[in-house]
């Protein structure tokens, strides 16, 4: 069974995510809703990990070695200006879109081994990542023109 | 005669509810019917209220001018007295619906201002560093010359930026709206309605599926309980306490819940005072409403017929009882509980929502729950059960309605192409020129753009940053950077305008025409009464010159402003307004001329206006209708249409509901108490125009920090003593008046700046006194309303008071706990006439 190497992965990206968030934040004090909002959504992918942990632990047990590049690094700190803003939230949407994808397929793999207990978990959780995501591009909608078409 | 300076609500007139509501049907109460209109004018009685200059009797008063008042949101209705070719006085308008003949004290004094000496009267522009008088050719000429400068080339637009007023008419809105939006193409235009309602919007678009309060101002004459949300009505729109007042010395009075960290006259007036600790709205309102769901004190048929998200509200609501709001919001158990009893045993209730809600953090969320008690209630499209998502200024409705603040004209959806259609050949332009691609720029982000330099022109119109914006320090460095070209329009040289390039003398009230509407919809005519001083131009003159100047044309070469005065405005909004819910097209100059205010939607269908919205229990929330696809209320997402569709809303409002979060700052170590900021009866805004009235500002000169006894004790502080509070952005100086605030708060009133002192800022050596030099940069991530109730600061007592008392009034919240502090008086000065017809 693979679930573990998915389980895995997500609590992986979900740590790096919140660092990610952090970092970004306090890249940005600036930018106060952006600095706030990461602080918070922070929390809420640590969360999302000490959720998963039990999960991930209880399903090594059966686990195969796992595959290699299944983790990729997409942050690599921040960077400043209104283009610079731009672009962290930018990488911070691929990451959760990296997490929203994986709770899909988890949620899946949940229903296959009958899992309720995930699924209970996956439930919860996907539905913040989803508004991660949809806060981003709300942001970063607002945010395109100026930065890339006004802005010297 | 009264001193209104010391009465400032006058003598009482009680009345009860004019007829057993039950028998009121909603059919009634809504169409307007000739004689008898139950409802409309409810039987509040009339009081006259009048101030005439000294020396002048009513029979030396050559015309009275018909007008409305604008030193607060509560759309009073009054004749401007003239003789000799000034303003001699004002008078309460008897037939109107809003106040029936009654004034606020400011109203009474603050004409006054319209005489000062300080007027501004030539444009000035910044020669060698200096402000020098100019004409007005040169002065336009400096902002086009940029303007048009700016313009040219790709990205042009973003390199405007728009910040006006919740103080101007319908007309100069409308006006600078289509300059904006279809002349420059940018979406850089705010309100400072931003700082003050922009959450009442917000939350009635999540809720309703757009703006528009749901009630009117004569539910007060029908209600059984009236919960005050945040709202000390006493002092920020005295009319309506006066109605709410009357109603609760006379028969069967309304029961009425109070949620205020002080002890202000309405919390005093109140039979449950909540006097939570600021920032823990949320936690309040979603214990209310578990308590609501709990004992099942709701309406089933109600909510399964009319509204969206019970299950998803219930699961919100279920981990916050009572007693864990008790716990956050640090107020006693019995009073949760007991304010539950009421909101759940009333028969008609009337809620009112204003900054206390507002300006804190989780705005929107909160004001939404607000709604939701009344859906959940059915309270809501019948008499005496009323919403009123409050305004905190005089026109700010208009501000919404046509689009010069967030919001689009006609309360159109930004993501709804078919409406960008809509306006685009209204207009006669391209729909690509009306900015579409995101909501318009909340005034946070614009002044944040002004900072990075990538808006190079701002224009301020009737708005003074410089003291209301959060932490001035850095408004202050935004408005005098060297890049941007600052254009004032204003009627003094206020903090903001000193700091200009460009500024312009503006009219105002009783010296141009226009038109406004107040919470509940109804419409005022404000007549010119007088010519302005020097030079002084009406401000929808300064903007339709800009627009010729500027050459904006519509698609075939035609003006793209094609009006020239006050009256052919209303008729272009008009146009635009036509099949939206603020439909106008029924109302006239003529009609508004001598009528007691007229309610919008008035069309040919209902020519007299209409009392209440949703009578029917069907909302706005049409997808093809509705202004906004609504937002997750903790981040801000905004949701597109097809997720709106999705929901199938059918008419159904929407119960939105979000968890209890803590305010981004909180109390620590290094400053453990919290700050909180607010209006006060005698001022409006900045002090521009109740500073020059004497009487507004004898009752009131200086700021004042409001701290409880307890706390008092603590620190070592007396009345009247120095102190320093400090926050992490700033500092400021202010005696300290010693009274009822919750412990641990202490509160600052937000009027106070510099301009008096002849300087933008605090000088090298002096102590700032303005509250905004605290605040925190942060905001409502739905409304984007900035924080100004939550701020952690530290006080320090800096000197004694020698038994001097602060200058802070007796008259509300900050009645002193001393009782040898001599009790605020206007004295002969001040005295004012009030006529009651005695039955």
């Amino acid at each position: 069974m693979h679930l573990a190497h998915y389980l895995g992965l997500l609590h992986r990206s979900q740590n790096e995510l919140a660092k990610a968030f952090r970092e970004v934040g306090r890249g940005h004090l600036d930018e106060p809703d952006v600095h706030h909002l990461c602080e918070r959504l922070a929390g809420q992918c640590d969360e999302h990990a000490r959720k998963l942990a039990p999960f991930v632990r209880r399903y090594s047990e059966e686990a195969p070695k796992e595959p290699e590049r299944l983790h990729a690094t997409l942050f690599s700190g921040t960077r400043t200006g209104g283009l610079g803003l731009l672009r962290d939230l930018h990488d911070l949407y691929l990451m959760a879109a990296e997490c929203d994808i994986s709770w899909t397929l988890i949620g899946q793999a949940a229903q296959g081994a009958r899992d309720e207990d995930l699924l209970g978990v996956v439930g919860v959780c996907e539905g913040e990542t989803a508004t991660q995501l949809l806060w981003l591009r709300t942001r970063m909608k607002q945010a395109a023109p100026q930065a890339l078409v006004v802005a010297s | 005669m009264v001193d209104r300076i010391a009465d400032l609500w006058g003598r009482r007139t009680p009345y009860g509810p004019p007829v057993p509501a039950e028998a009121v049907s909603p059919a009634e109460s809504t169409h307007a019917v000739p004689g008898e209109e139950p409802g409309r004018h409810g039987s509040w009685p009339v009081r006259v209220d009048m101030f005439l200059d000294d020396g002048f009797e009513e029979s030396d008063v050559e015309a009275w001018v018909q007008a409305a008042s604008i030193l607060h949101s509560n759309g009073d209705a009054m004749d401007i007295a003239v003789a000799g070719g000034r303003i001699v006085g004002v008078r309460g308008r008897a037939g109107d619906r809003v106040n029936r003949g009654r004034l606020d004290p400011k109203d009474l004094y603050g004409w006054q201002a319209n005489h000062s000496p300080e007027r501004l009267r030539r444009p000035l522009v910044r020669e060698g560093g200096r402000l020098v008088e100019t004409n007005w050719d040169t002065a336009m000429g400096r902002i086009v010359a940029r303007s048009k400068e700016l313009l040219d080339g790709p990205g042009g637009w973003g390199h405007f930026g728009f910040y006006t007023s919740g103080q101007l008419f319908l007309e100069e809105y409308y006006t600078l709206g289509v300059i904006g939006k279809a002349g420059i193409g940018t979406p850089h235009m705010d309100g400072n309605t931003r700082l003050c309602t922009a959450t009442a919007a917000a939350a009635l678009k999540e809720s309703f599926g757009t703006d528009g309060q749901p009630g009117s101002y004569t539910d007060v004459d029908h209600c059984d309980a009236i919960a005050l949300w945040g709202h000390n009505v006493a002092e920020t729109q005295t009319v309506l306490w006066m109605r709410m007042l009357d109603r609760r010395r006379g028969p069967r009075p309304p029961a009425m819940i109070a949620v205020d960290p002080r002890d202000t006259p309405v919390a005093r007036e109140a039979d449950v005072h909540l006097a939570v600790r600021p920032g823990t709205n949320m936690a309040l309102m979603n214990a209310l409403i578990h308590r609501l769901i709990d004992r099942g004190w709701y309406d089933e048929e109600y909510v399964r017929a009319h509204t969206i998200g019970f299950d998803e509200l219930c699961g919100v609501v279920q981990d916050c009882p009572p007693e864990r709001a008790a716990e956050i919001c640090d107020v006693p158990l019995r009073s949760v509980e007991h304010a539950a009893d009421i909101l759940g045993s009333s028969e008609r209730l009337l809620s009112t929502v204003l900054q206390g809600f507002y300006q804190s953090n989780q705005a929107t969320a909160a004001a939404c729950q607000v709604n939701n008690i009344h859906l959940l209630r059915g309270m809501l499209g019948r008499p005496g059960a009323g919403l009123y998502q409050m305004n905190g200024q005089p026109t700010a409705q208009n501000t919404r309605e046509t689009g010069a603040d967030g919001d689009l004209p006609g309360m159109r959806n930004w993501n709804n192409p078919e409406h960008i259609r809509e306006l685009a050949e209204l207009w006669n332009v391209e729909p690509s020129i009306i900015p579409h691609w995101a909501p318009p720029t909340h005034a946070m982000q614009i002044f944040r753009y002004a900072e990075q330099g990538s808006i190079k022109l701002l224009w301020v119109s009737a708005s003074n940053p410089a003291v209301s914006l959060p932490d001035l320090a850095r408004v202050r460095r935004i408005l005098a950077k060297e890049d941007l070209f600052l254009v004032v329009q204003d009627v003094f040289l206020t903090e903001t305008a000193m700091l200009a390039d460009v500024v312009l003398p503006a009219a105002t009230w009783g010296e141009k025409q226009g038109t406004f509407t107040s919470v509940d919809r109804t419409v005022h005519l404000a007549d010119k009464a007088v010519e302005p001083p020097g030079q002084a131009r009406a401000d929808l003159d300064i903007f339709l010159d800009y627009a010729r100047r500027m050459d904006f044309r519509d698609k075939d070469g035609a003006p793209l402003v094609a009006w020239h005065d006050p009256e052919s405005a209303f008729e272009a909004w008009k146009a635009c307004s036509a099949g939206r819910p603020c439909d106008y097209t029924g109302v006239t100059y003529g009609l508004l001329r001598g009528a007691g205010g007229v309610q919008w939607p008035c069309t040919p269908a209902a020519p007299r206006g209409t009392e209440r919205l949703y009578t029917d229990g069907r909302f706005n929330t049409d997808p093809d209708f509705c202004e906004d696809y609504g937002h997750d209320l903790v981040t801000g997402a905004a949701y597109d249409a097809e997720h709106h569709r999705a929901l199938n809303p059918g008419g159904r409002a929407f119960l939105k509901a979000a968890a209890y979060q803590p305010s981004p700052e909180v109390t620590s170590e290094d400053h453990p108490m919290l700050l909180t900021t607010g209006r006060t009866v005698y001022h409006f805004h900045t002090r521009t125009k109740t500073a020059r009235a004497p009487q507004l500002n004898d009752a009131a000169p200086e700021s004042w920090v409001e701290i409880a006894p307890g706390d008092a004790a603590a620190l070592g502080v007396a009345e009247g003593d120095l102190l320093r509070l400090e926050s992490p952005r700033g500092t400021l100086e202010a005696r300290a008046r010693v009274c009822g605030t919750r412990p641990g708060v202490v509160f600052v009133p937000f009027h106070y700046g510099y301009w008096d002192h002849d300087d933008s800022g605090p000088r090298t050596g002096e102590a700032p006194r303005a509250a905004n030099e605290l605040t925190i940069t942060s905001w409502d991530p739905v409304s984007k309303q900035p924080i100004f109730k939550v701020a952690a600061v530290r006080v320090t007592r800096v000197a004694g008071g020698d038994g001097v008392p602060s200058a802070a009034p007796t008259t509300g919240a900050a009645a002193p706990a001393d009782p040898q502090v001599p009790a605020t008086a206007g004295g002969p000065a001040a005295r004012a006439r009030q006529h009651v017809e005695e039955a």
